[in-house]
């Protein structure tokens, strides 16, 4: 875990799904960190769920593309597909930055 | 089609289970690919799909639903109605329901992604039943959720590969597109089988209609086929068979008018024959029909009589004036008369129900009064092919039947619709002496011999009766012109 998570009681809770540990995956996870450090500095929690390992989770948490982000709390529940590559749509979708 | 030497290496099928269906594809779907099913909105798509599981699940092959437009709740609300308990079939582990909620505004795309997570949940799907069947209805949400079309493409092809790896037999639905079989050309990339549904309203009567598209390796009716979604499900109607091969049988049943049998050299209709009696109005044809089903009863037998002119209560107040009690059948449960009006139901309706009422009632003979009312359910070509159906469907079951047919000047019945029937009693009003007598002859009668006269007959509280033939120097004598004779 990177140093700026906060391991105790996050702000923002991110769940990060994959399949397997694959190129893309591997640079979502990377691209998500980075993302993080800059804005959530120690206010953050990322989860990796592997769906190889935990498949019930594609059905019951609506996954259907990967990698997908989920960002659990702060409430409402809002979810991003894809590698993360790009930044500024990232922190849209995250509700980091206003659309404008 | 002629025999070809080369041999075709042929899928092996999976029933269906559907009604017809598996006629209509020789068998099945290709068992271990993926059929696509394609239609407009509320062609049945959903429902072909669901009842693929349902009656895999009663054949022991349980069965995946992937749900991208309803949830499960409501797809069970809306099969409830055919008795299909999908939350039971759920718990038995005979079906799994997955609801695919994929919506656009709560997704954003933030760089490269596949549909791996989809893969992943049918496949859990898969495992936790060990299913044999997958329906994806309809996967084309995916379309309108996400914006990469290239990569969807992609991803679809890549997933029936993967379903074919995993050696389920699945069902993709498709919206139809404008001008093409479905939306998104997912025709494609499904190259095994290719179905499509169609739903129009002809002359205010709602007609579904199936055509398999395209079978690969296999023979398949290339017919559009009507379909009904009756109360047990779809009901596909097979043009007609594709061969002749009914049973023909020796045995003899009475037209239940002795004096006409003895016009027939062996005493009466052959079983499983089919009988036109024609003749225009008040000539007693369901009088003659009548007879014959009395006789039946009498024997022991079975009667479904179809009646689309007269209610059961008429039928039998009426014919109690010939000296019929039917009602002493109908009381017995051998008779069981079944009116309705003719438009009440398209011509696919009343062949599907008419299958139903031989399966509930098991009938040995079974009488249609008047099979005329047909012709107004639709072109004269998609009247004759029912009637072909029908005739076919009782042949095959062995099943006596008598029709009859109103005729306006005596002579018009359809020459292509007499062709398909055995035996034709021509019912006649003989003008003569300022007096209308009832005659009757013997247009044919397949297979056996029989009487070329014209005779004269009555209606009494005994029943009908063929008067005796006097020949006179002039002709043959009817009505008063008899008496004259005689003295």
């Amino acid at each position: 875990m990177s140093d700026g998570e906060n391991q105790d009681v996050a702000a923002w809770e991110l769940r990060l799904y994959v399949a397997g540990e694959t190129p893309r995956s591997v640079a979502a996870l990377a691209n998500l960190r980075k993302i993080c450090e800059e804005h959530l500095a120690g206010k953050y929690s990322i989860e990796v769920i592997d769906l190889l390992e935990r498949p019930q989770l594609a059905q019951g948490e609506q996954i259907v593309a990967i990698p997908t982000l989920e960002r659990r709390l702060p409430e409402p529940v809002r979810k991003i597909i894809g590698d993360l590559s790009n930044t500024e749509r990232v922190l849209i979708g995250l509700d980091l930055r206003p659309e404008r | 089609m002629p025999e070809s030497d080369t041999t075709i290496e042929t899928l092996p099928h999976c029933p269906t289970g559907i009604v017809g269906l598996d006629a209509v594809t020789s068998g099945g779907l290709p068992r271990g690919r993926t059929t696509l099913v394609a239609g407009a909105a509320g062609s049945g798509k959903t429902l072909l799909g669901l009842e693929f599981l349902v009656r895999g699940s009663e054949m022991g092959e349980p069965g995946v639903f992937l749900a991208f437009e309803e949830t499960s709740d409501e797809l069970s609300i809306n099969v409830a109605s055919m008795g299909w308990d999908l939350e039971g079939m759920c718990a038995d582990g005979t079906l799994f329901v997955d609801h695919v909620k994929v919506e656009r505004e709560h997704i954003d795309q933030t760089g490269d992604y596949d549909l791996e997570a989809l893969f992943v949940r049918i496949g859990y799907a898969i495992d936790q039943i060990g299913a044999k069947r997958v329906v994806l209805d309809t996967l084309e949400v995916l379309f309108s959720a996400l914006d990469d079309t290239a990569l969807l493409r992609a991803e679809m092809r890549r997933l029936f590969t993967w379903l074919k790896g995993r050696g389920v037999t699945s069902i993709v639905t498709a919206e139809q597109g404008d001008g093409a079989l479905t939306r998104h050309g997912l025709e494609e990339y499904v190259s095994d089988c290719v179905i499509s549904l169609d739903h129009r309203v002809v002359e205010h009567v709602a007609v579904r209609r199936l055509r398999v598209v395209k079978f690969r390796g296999s023979s398949h009716g290339t017919n559009e086929y009507p379909f009904v979604i009756g109360q047990d499900g779809i009901s596909v109607v097979p043009v007609t068979s594709f061969d002749l091969e009914h049973p023909a049988a020796e045995d003899v049943v009475s037209t239940g008018v002795a004096d006409l049998d003895a016009m027939l050299a062996p005493g009466g209709w052959y079983r499983g024959s089919t009988t036109m009696i024609s003749g225009q109005s008040g000539t007693a044809k369901t009088t003659f029909a009548a007879h014959f089903a009395d006789a039946a009863c009498a024997r022991g037998e079975r009667c479904l009589y179809l009646a689309f002119e007269e209610s059961p209560a008429q039928i039998v107040r009426n014919m109690r004036s010939v000296g019929l009690d039917l009602q002493r059948w109908l009381d017995d449960g051998t008779l069981s008369i079944h009116a309705t009006r003719p438009t009440q139901l398209g011509l696919e309706s009343h062949l599907t129900e008419l299958y139903r009422q031989v399966e509930a009632h098991e009938p040995d003979v079974v009488v249609i009064d008047p099979i005329t009312d047909f012709t107004t359910l639709g072109t004269s070509i998609e009247v004759k092919s029912t009637l072909m159906r029908i005739v076919d469907y009782l042949k095959k079951h062995q099943i006596t039947a008598v029709f009859t047919s109103l005729t306006h000047d005596g002579l018009s019945v359809d020459p292509s619709i007499s062709s398909l029937i055995d035996n034709w009693v021509q019912l006649r009003n003989l003008e003569l002496d300022a007096e209308r007598n009832r005659g009757l002859f013997i247009q044919k009668a397949r297979g056996m011999a029989h009487s070329n006269q014209i005779r004269e007959f009555v209606l009494h509280d005994g029943g009908i009766e063929l008067l005796e033939v006097i020949d006179a120097p002039g002709g043959v004598l009817t009505g008063r012109a008899r008496g004259r004779e005689r003295s």
